[in-house]
């Protein structure tokens, strides 16, 4: 049982979501794998979904960001206003500074 | 068996506990999904990893709320300014408060506040995450695969499908609730509901507003009802 890291990244930080498709349980939409958002919140620190979900302890724990993205950023041709904004909560496991 | 099962809380459980049978659960009529859930319960307790009365506390936990739970937070936020505040800033606090113990460690809940400004509206789209500590079920549309698709991808549309039309000049904020938290709107108290009892307040609270498809009920709309 290892304390977990410190989280990585903070509030206004831009980051890109890993895109991969590992035989887990994983609960990183597909919509935003390889897009490039900002984090919004810390959300707290969780055992890890994808262990829990295949009879593991959920450690070591991993950090909860919610990430804000431009609904432009996300669909080629999203209908709506540009100041529109989806937030979803990801793993830092999932997450990679933006390049 | 009926005086230590008390469902008054929920006015759609009627069927009958008299003799303890409950109609429709021959293992025979089951599907074939609640069949395996069956079966899947029957093996956890044989190997001792939960027991029975588990199961069915947390179902009964689930049956007691409905949204009318939501509605009453929601009408005190309304009402009670110092209320809201510890709301969105300490929700677990404030709804303990009020009687409401949410799950221990997670999921957590978070409020997040509509304004004239920021529109939010809730989705998951992996599964059906949903505050059920708060509201209870969720309704079958929210787990469907149209509005767990169209949610994100064109949000505006679906509101207008619930009758929602937010101006061009407010930014509709989707959350899609994927991992640990659990989302609850407080919507924009309507116009008019000045000097409203919590009562009066929580007739108004609909459960899609605290989805954020639709606005509350307006006390014009409420009292043309009756």
């Amino acid at each position: 049982m290892t304390a977990p890291r410190p989280p990585a990244f903070g509030n206004g930080d831009l980051v890109t979501v890993r895109a991969a498709n590992p035989p887990t349980h994983y609960r990183t939409p597909a919509y935003v794998q390889g897009k490039t958002g900002r984090v919004v919140a810390l959300c707290g620190v969780y055992p890890d979904p994808e262990s829990l979900a295949h009879g593991g302890d959920g450690h070591p724990h991993k950090p909860l960001y919610r990430v804000e993205f431009p609904q432009t950023a996300l669909w080629d041709n999203y209908p709506g206003p540009p100041g529109d904004r989806l937030q979803v909560d990801i793993y830092e496991h999932w997450l990679e500074p933006a390049a | 068996m009926s005086e230590n099962h008390d469902h008054a809380n929920n006015p759609d459980h009627h069927h009958d506990h008299g003799d303890h049978t409950h109609p429709g659960m021959d293992t025979e009529e089951l599907g074939w999904h609640a069949r395996r859930v069956q079966a899947m319960e029957t093996l956890l307790a044989e190997k001792g990893l939960l027991t029975v009365a588990e199961v069915q506390r947390n179902v009964d936990a689930v049956e007691s709320r409905s949204p009318a739970d939501g509605a009453r937070v929601v009408a005190r936020a309304w009402s009670d300014p110092q209320f809201k505040a510890r709301l969105l800033a300490e929700p677990e606090a404030a709804l303990a408060g009020m009687g409401y113990q949410l799950p221990d460690p997670t999921p957590k809940l978070d409020v997040v506040e509509n304004t004239a400004a920021v529109h939010h509206l809730v989705v998951c789209t992996l599964c059906s995450c949903y505050p059920r500590a708060l509201l209870g079920r969720p309704p079958d549309w929210y787990k469907s695969f149209a509005y767990r698709s169209r949610a994100v991808s064109d949000p505006r549309g679906v509101l207008q499908e619930f009758g929602t039309e937010i101006p061009a000049d407010a930014e509709v904020v989707v959350l899609d609730s994927t991992a640990d938290l659990r989302y609850l709107v407080l919507p924009q108290r309507p116009a008019g509901a000045e000097g409203l009892s919590e009562d009066e307040l929580a007739a108004l609270v609909t459960r899609d507003s605290m989805i954020g498809v639709s606005q509350p009920l307006t006390p014009e709309l409420v009292a043309a009802d009756d």
